[in-house]
């Protein structure tokens, strides 16, 4: 130990090698399995493993008669909880005991050696890596790749050729336009009435009463036929009524609203959750997703949470029969930040 | 032993006041029942029943909602609220108040149904509001169209299965299981506390009756897929999951790999 300890190197700013650095204990001296030693025992683990196995068999059985037992009766919709359980957890009874049963024979009885297997290194022999050489070697010369220089070259060149469509084929996956067009507009546009979600009823200035909040979507929602539910999604609105003291509004928006009734985008700026849970006497909406808090009586402003920016306001007044009309589109992209959005 | 440790223990902070409530009570109905009008519980409104309503309402109520129901720094104004907000708010136990907090709490109801009846009089004499419906009226709905306004108006405060869910601040939309369908009736359209208001322009009352149908029929068939661990999604099925299924691949994992002796 002496000796070792004189061959630390200990200059200034070398790292130090300790000498009693962990050593590779070994392997551990193979002990020999209770089975192994007591044939009594082996025979009595024996008994539980086909013990396990018969129990398998039957569970399984048992699963088959179970779905005649507990069968799933039409319109009954406690018959059809009774049979799923029942019939779920026989099989998987009967698995567990399968594999129980197999592993515990595996531990206990199987050939219990411990052995050691060492990895070979990955190089070649000497010999077979000069015959791979003289292999292409050979093949170069029979085929004449480096000596016919042309029909090399050319050979090349139609194989760079060959993926130059799919880069067309690939490119004409995507979406036709722009993704930030698709993100920046909704079906909402100039005149188009508020109506209830789902039945499309439009809604009168008249019957949103102080207090209410009404799930709103664009009347021309109904003529879309292809992508129903994607401009559903980005069109959604919340409308509520605020008493006209509790509202303020900037100068610039004072025209968005109508007798204290707001309309505003229900897709969080966070990541796109619908921010519906609106209470009437704080006046805060709040996202069910991530806890993000919207003051409405100040423009939708963030109070609380990961929301990026207010809830896009859709400017709204009222048409010559009374209905709640939109005066265009949201003026800003509804939903989350994206790559090309500014802020 | 436990008694024994309950005994000891610090009386609950509200027994004093639910004592002053009772003796309150015992008091007003001794009146009631000298003065012998607390037998027209079933009649119409009566002028009576209005004043009985007065009484217990100053007695009861007036402290923070001022005699004359108009209001004060402690609640707010009860006038034109009407009789189907007081049925809803002392019926299902929420006033009178246990004290201040972010929401009113539900308690075991306080009052008869005579005595909410005659205070629910007295409110709607003050000026016009929404009145208590028929029970009856309210039966018949359509759950499955229940269910999609319940999708779009209700679920997202209060859980899709009712199992109700948190709000801001200390605020919470309740469960709505085995729900009186007056009370559910009555949320909708006075819209107690921070619940928006759901008008019939809004919701019909037909709509209103499919909800209703809806939530019975929740509270009637249990949840097909089985244990629905209070329907309260990723946070108690999350739980589960970790603890028991989790727990559960860590014991066959250690009992694998365990070497047999």
């Amino acid at each position: 130990m002496a000796d070792k300890k004189s061959d630390v190197v200990t200059s200034a700013g070398s790292a130090v090698s300790r000498p009693d650095r962990l050593q590779n204990p070994g392997f551990e001296p193979e002990h020999k399995r209770v089975h192994d030693e007591s044939p009594e025992r082996a025979r009595g683990a024996e008994r539980g493993i086909s013990l396990l196995f018969a129990l398998s068999g039957i569970l399984s059985a048992s699963a088959f008669a179970l779905n005649f037992i507990f069968p799933i009766v039409p319109g009954d919709l406690m018959s059809t909880r009774y049979n799923n359980m029942f019939v779920g957890l026989a099989i998987a009874a009967g698995l567990l005991c399968l594999g129980v049963g197999a592993v515990h024979w595996a531990k206990a009885l199987m050939h219990g050696h411990e052995l050691v297997e060492e990895r070979h290194g990955t190089r070649g022999g000497d010999a077979t890596r000069a015959r791979a050489v003289e292999i292409f070697q050979e093949a170069n010369k029979e085929s004449g790749w480096t000596r016919r220089r042309l029909l090399r070259n050319s050979l090349i060149g139609a194989f760079v050729a060959l993926p130059i469509p799919a880069v067309a084929l690939f490119r004409d996956l995507a979406p036709a336009g722009t993704p930030e067009e698709k993100l920046s507009h909704t079906i909402w546009e100039k005149g188009v009435r508020l109506t209830r979600d789902p039945n499309g009823v439009p809604i009168k200035a008249s019957d949103v009463t102080i207090g209410s909040a009404f799930h709103v979507m664009p009347e021309n929602l109904l003529e879309v036929e292809e992508g129903f539910l994607d401009e559903k999604a980005k069109a959604a609105v919340l409308l509520m009524r605020l008493p006209l003291d509790a509202l303020n509004e900037t100068e610039d928006r004072k025209s968005w609203s109508y007798d204290g009734i707001v309309a505003y985008s229900k897709i969080c700026t966070h990541v796109g959750c619908p921010v519906a849970l609106y209470e009437q006497q704080t006046h805060n909406l709040l996202c069910p997703c991530h806890q993000s808090q919207f003051d409405v009586s100040n423009q939708c402003a963030v109070i609380f949470g990961p929301a990026a920016r207010p809830l896009p306001q859709l400017p709204i007044t009222v048409d010559s029969e009374g209905y709640l009309v939109a005066q265009s589109d949201f003026l800003e992209p509804v939903g989350p930040s994206y790559w090309e959005r500014e802020r | 032993m436990s008694r024994t440790l309950n005994r000891k223990g610090r009386r609950h902070p509200l027994s004093s006041l639910v004592l002053i409530l009772v003796g309150l009570f015992v008091s007003g109905a001794a009146y009631a029942a000298v003065t012998g009008t607390a037998t027209a519980a079933d009649a119409p409104v009566s002028a009576t029943q209005i004043e009985d309503g007065k009484k217990l309402f100053a007695s009861n109520c007036a402290s923070c909602h001022g005699l004359s129901a108009a209001g004060s720094a402690a609640g707010p104004s009860l006038i034109g609220s009407g009789a189907l907000s007081v049925e809803f708010q002392v019926g299902s136990g929420r006033m009178p108040m246990s004290g201040s907090g972010p929401q009113a709490e539900k308690k075991p109801v306080q009052f008869t149904q005579p005595e909410i009846d005659a205070m629910a009089a007295w409110v709607a004499s003050l000026a016009p509001g929404p009145g208590v419906p028929e029970a009856s009226s309210l039966t018949g709905g359509d759950p499955s169209n229940g269910a999609q306004l319940f999708r779009v108006n209700c679920a997202m405060c209060h859980n899709v299965a009712g199992a109700g869910g948190a709000l801001t601040e200390g605020k919470w939309a309740p469960h709505l299981k085995n729900i009186d369908p007056v009370h559910v009736y009555a949320a909708m359209v006075t819209g107690p506390q921070n619940m928006p208001v759901f008008s019939d322009m809004n919701i019909t009352a037909e709509e209103k009756n499919d909800i209703i149908a809806y939530l019975k029929f929740l509270d009637e068939n249990p949840s097909v897929g089985g244990m629905d661990l209070g329907s309260l999604g990723p946070v108690s099925e999350g739980l589960f999951v970790w603890i028991f299924a989790l727990g559960g691949l860590v014991a066959i994992t250690i009992w694998l790999s365990a070497k047999s002796n």
